[in-house]
């Protein structure tokens, strides 16, 4: 099949950027998005031209490097599905195909499709953890775990951290990015002693990201390649209401004399 | 060349722990006064750095994606090992020694592999500490399935994301010391070369992956975790940019490089579908517990898999390895694909692929069972393939998984530069020739929680360290060859992609140095590659700038060190004259064809040390002691 691309280029950061124009001819229907994008890379290279850039690893849909916007739609919008997994029979001739990175004030455009995401790791940081440092854990089996509460962790803990929600959300939010962690030690006992603190600081980290609100729309959910369930966001929601309850400075009593 | 591995004396239960006890320790107070380099953040280098940060040390920790939670590591599905024992069903620490010396057809150091067994109960401990959501029982505790032919259920797993949920502990683990200011993460951050200052690794020379700036880091040790060199052959199931060039460019140093030939090639992989392919994608081995694999009895039957009854289909694993059938180990498993294939058995459109068949399976427990145990897989490989599992088998083919050579290192994970550690699938490892299903995640987290916060500690605590900063003239001239290296493939400006090269060198790889090898093929492979070589630095085409963020460019290093490093390959392979193992010579095997060992004379690691550009470098040897477990000839039969 010929498709005809209209792909996003961009010097780096500080220079502006345009859509720009390109065939691809002959695309053979089992070529991952990805392959096809190589083979247009090849030509530009023969022809002189920059490569358009683009972040991918495994190929596989577990890294999260990978993930532009295809017509508008995070990844192409295929059921759980990331644009390196995402298939070229999805496709006809003919096709227009518009390809733009994730647009989110959080996320700056560094190149091409390529954008920077290190709010997301800067989020982890501030608690998206359970501090355990190494060699000072008891037996495996000496905490069991109710096998359906495992099972929600690994539901959230599923996330591979691609960007795709914040990119999905007219708010540009990262709330179930943020929830899915929380969420998953949430879920743990092990996650429990540090459970407050963690909502609070990973949730004010977020905001100080520029991150939108959250307005419970269910475009991130929509959009998931790894299906994780919107409930992680309310989770979140309480765990950080519940904790800043608790830390409200004691109300001062105020005395007549 | 020095190869001592300073293995400790005495009973090999006790020798870890005799260990422990002799290796120095750094004063608590002192340790932050101590500057460590961590080249690599997957389950190897994440757990390295965050663990040398939690002990107080200064760490510089190096990735070249944008995030350390992107490591390869993440793509692993299957598992991890660990002798826990929780099944009750005869495991040991002794046994998984046994199991993995015997696995890598005693081609393994039996110290280091009685370490790793011992060590891996407490990286379970650790991991399910983090948060780690292993798969449990309805009782609550941690539920385990058998893999890779073991005989012993002691692979714990995370559904088909085993990798991903161990790389985030480990990655959780390093951001808490970010945040605590203990690691300066470097993200999009490439290490182009080692710094050796007095015979001691000192420092890395890196480049800004966006800005292209190149620079000088310097420390009191580096460690290595950069990962496995598969993509030599173009087409593996490895991530796109793992790499050699950390390694590559430390053994251009002086570090030797451990047994380069020994590669592992996974059987159960979905076949390649044309030319345009940019990678292969790894159908997780617990398939074979339940999928039968088979072929049809005719050469060039062309009838579609339904329509092939049951007397005509070879289930040629259960015939050839009645006791192991489908189970057999990798490579035994992979080369009896190839075999078939090349009878011209094979199925699918290129005939380059075998059935994996699970009808039986749907029929005996239902397909309500199968989807619970498989139900992603299937979702993976249809999306790939666009044929569904549970009415079509699947249709698999080996490729290139994990290379079980890498830079040699002592008992200490100390290279032969003294102050360069190298940990995980970069070092040449514990499996010998051969690896077994679940431990290299296993060997990565137990040398990097486990054995290098030890040894480390005990390097710093010994040594004496001149003070030395970016101005030594050994820093500057690394620095000013890496600029000019840079410069220089941009220059050329040829008539062919760096992946055409790429591809090509893949293809011979492939062919001459894959599952079946032989002498004169090897010999022919060398010459090519140094030819194709020559003509890579005349005629490859690296677009963009070297100020920018520019993919061709690093994708131009990465090859131009698969180009040297494919050549040194096939030299191992050619020298090791014997089967064993993933490296199997054609003419040494036994009357039913299986891998021949010459114990004799090849009991040994080659190391292998560099000699200057187009010189030949010089095989050393470590012979290997097998005082527990005597050398047999592997049978599955
Ligand atoms: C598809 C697949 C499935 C697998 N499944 C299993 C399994 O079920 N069980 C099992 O035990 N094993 C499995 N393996 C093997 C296992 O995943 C790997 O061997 C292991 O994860 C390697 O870990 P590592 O830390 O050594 O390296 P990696 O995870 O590859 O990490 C390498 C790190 O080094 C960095 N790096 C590399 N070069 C440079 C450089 N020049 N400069 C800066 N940084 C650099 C990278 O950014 C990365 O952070 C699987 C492998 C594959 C391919
Ligand atoms: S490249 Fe890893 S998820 Fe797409």
């Amino acid at each position: 099949m010929n498709l005809t691309l209209h792909v996003w280029r961009q010097k780096d950061v500080a220079t502006p950027g345009k859509m720009v124009r390109y065939d691809a001819p002959n695309v053979n229907e089992h070529m991952s998005f990805l392959e096809m994008l190589d083979v247009v890379n090849e030509g530009l290279i023969l022809r002189g031209e920059e490569p358009i850039a683009f972040e991918h690893d495994c190929r596989e849909g577990i890294c999260g490097s990978c993930g532009f916007m295809i017509n508008g739609i995070a990844h192409g919008g295929f059921k759980n599905t990331t644009v390196c997994q995402l298939h070229m029979r999805h496709f006809a001739d003919g096709d227009e195909v518009y390809i733009e990175p994730w647009r989110a004030t959080a996320f700056p455009v560094m190149k091409d499709l390529i954008v920077d995401r290190s709010a997301f790791d800067r989020i982890i940081a501030s608690g998206g953890y359970v501090s355990v440092s190494t060699g000072s854990a008891p037996d495996g089996n000496a905490l069991p775990i109710r096998k359906q509460d495992s099972d929600l962790a690994m539901d959230a803990a599923a996330c591979i951290g691609c960007g795709a929600c914040v990119a999905s959300c007219p708010n540009a939010a990262a709330a179930l990015f943020t929830g899915a962690k929380i969420s998953h030690l949430a879920h743990l006992p092990q996650g429990q002693p540090e459970r407050k603190e963690r909502s609070l600081r990973m949730v004010r980290q977020m905001n100080a990201e520029l991150f939108g609100n959250c307005t419970n729309i269910g475009e991130c959910e929509a959009t998931c390649p790894k299906g994780i369930p919107i409930e992680v966001i309310a989770s979140m929601n309480g765990d950080f209401l519940a904790a800043s309850w608790q830390e409200r400075p004691p109300v001062e009593i105020a005395g007549a004399g | 060349m020095n190869l001592n591995a300073r293995i400790p004396s005495g009973p090999i239960e006790q020798r870890w722990d005799k260990a422990r006890f002799d290796l120095k320790l750094v004063n608590p107070a002192n340790k932050r006064k101590y500057n460590v380099i961590v080249v690599g953040s997957g389950l190897a280098g994440g757990s390295a750095a965050a663990t040398l940060g939690e002990l107080g040390y200064n760490v510089k920790c190096f990735c070249f994606q944008d995030s350390p939670r992107r490591a390869h590591s993440i793509a692993a599905q299957g598992g991890i090992n660990a002798a826990k024992n929780y099944q009750n069903d005869g495991d040991s620490v002794y046994r998984l020694f046994y199991d993995t010396v015997k696995g890598g057809d005693f081609r393994a150091r039996e110290s280091n592999v009685y370490r790793l067994a011992q060590v891996s109960v407490s990286i379970i401990d650790q991991c399910v500490a983090q948060g780690v959501p292993f798969a449990r029982e309805y009782g609550g505790l941690l539920s385990n399935r058998s893999f890779g032919g073991a005989q012993v259920s002691r692979t714990f797993y995370a559904r088909g994301q085993t990798g991903q949920q161990l790389l985030l502990g480990a990655y959780q683990a390093l951001e808490r010391q970010i945040d605590a200011g203990k690691v300066k993460m470097l993200p999009r951050t490439e290490m182009l070369d080692l710094i050796v200052i007095d015979g001691k690794a000192r420092g890395i020379v890196a480049r800004n992956l966006v800005t292209g700036r190149i620079d000088v880091h310097m420390a009191d040790a580096v460690v290595l975790a950069t990962g496995g060199y598969g993509n030599v052959f173009y087409l593996s199931t490895n991530a796109k940019g793992s790499n050699t060039t950390a390694i590559w460019r430390a053994y251009k140093r002086g570090a030797a490089f451990g047994n380069p030939c020994y590669t592992q090639i996974h059987p159960t992989c979905i076949p390649q579908s044309g030319d345009y392919q940019s990678k292969l994608t790894l159908m997780s081995e617990s398939l074979r517990n339940d999928g039968r694999i088979w072929v049809p009895l005719k050469k060039g039957d062309t009838r579609s898999a339904d329509q092939i009854p049951e007397s005509e289909r070879d289930y040629y694993l259960e015939r050839m390895y009645p006791s192991f059938g489908n189970l057999s180990p990798r490579d035994i498993a992979s080369r009896a694909a190839k075999r078939v294939c090349d009878e011209g058995r094979g199925v699918g459109p290129t005939g380059l692929g075998v059935y994996l068949d699970f009808s039986d399976a749907i029929r005996r427990l239902g397909q309500k069972t199968i989807a619970e145990r498989y139900g992603n897989l299937f979702e993976i490989y249809e999306r790939i393939t666009g044929e569904d599992p549970y009415t079509v088998p699947m249709r698999i083919y080996p490729a290139v998984h994990y290379t079980m050579g890498g830079l040699w290192v002592d008992y200490h994970l100390m290279s032969t530069i003294p102050g360069l550690f190298v940990l995980g699938e970069a070092n040449f490892s514990d499996h010998g020739a051969n690896r077994l299903g679940a431990s290299a995640l296993m060997q990565g987290l137990s040398d990097g929680y486990f054995v290098i916060p030890y040894t480390l500690g005990n390097y710093l605590a010994s040594e004496k360290f001149a003070k030395v900063d970016e101005s030594h003239p050994e820093a500057v001239a690394a620095l000013a060859q890496t600029q000019s290296l840079t410069k220089q493939l941009l220059a050329i400006k040829g008539k062919r992609t760096v992946s055409s090269f790429h591809r090509e060198l893949g293809k011979l790889m492939w062919d001459f140095c894959g599952m079946a090898r032989n002498a004169q093929g090897l010999e022919q492979a060398a010459g090519k590659i140094a030819g194709l070589r020559e003509e890579f630095w005349k005629n490859v085409n690296v677009a963009g700038e070297a100020g920018d963020l520019n993919q061709s460019l690093e994708s131009a290093g990465r090859v131009a060190d698969f180009l040297e490093l494919g050549e040194l390959m096939c030299h191992d392979a050619r020298v090791r004259e014997e089967s064993c193992g993933g490296h199997f010579r054609e003419e040494y095997q036994t009357p039913d064809g299986e891998a021949q060992r010459n114990d004799e004379q090849f009991a040994h690691v080659a190391a292998w040390e560099y000699q200057g550009p187009n010189q030949k470098p010089v095989r050393h040897q470590e012979e290997l002691q097998f005082e527990y477990v005597k050398p047999v000839q592997r049978s599955y039969k």
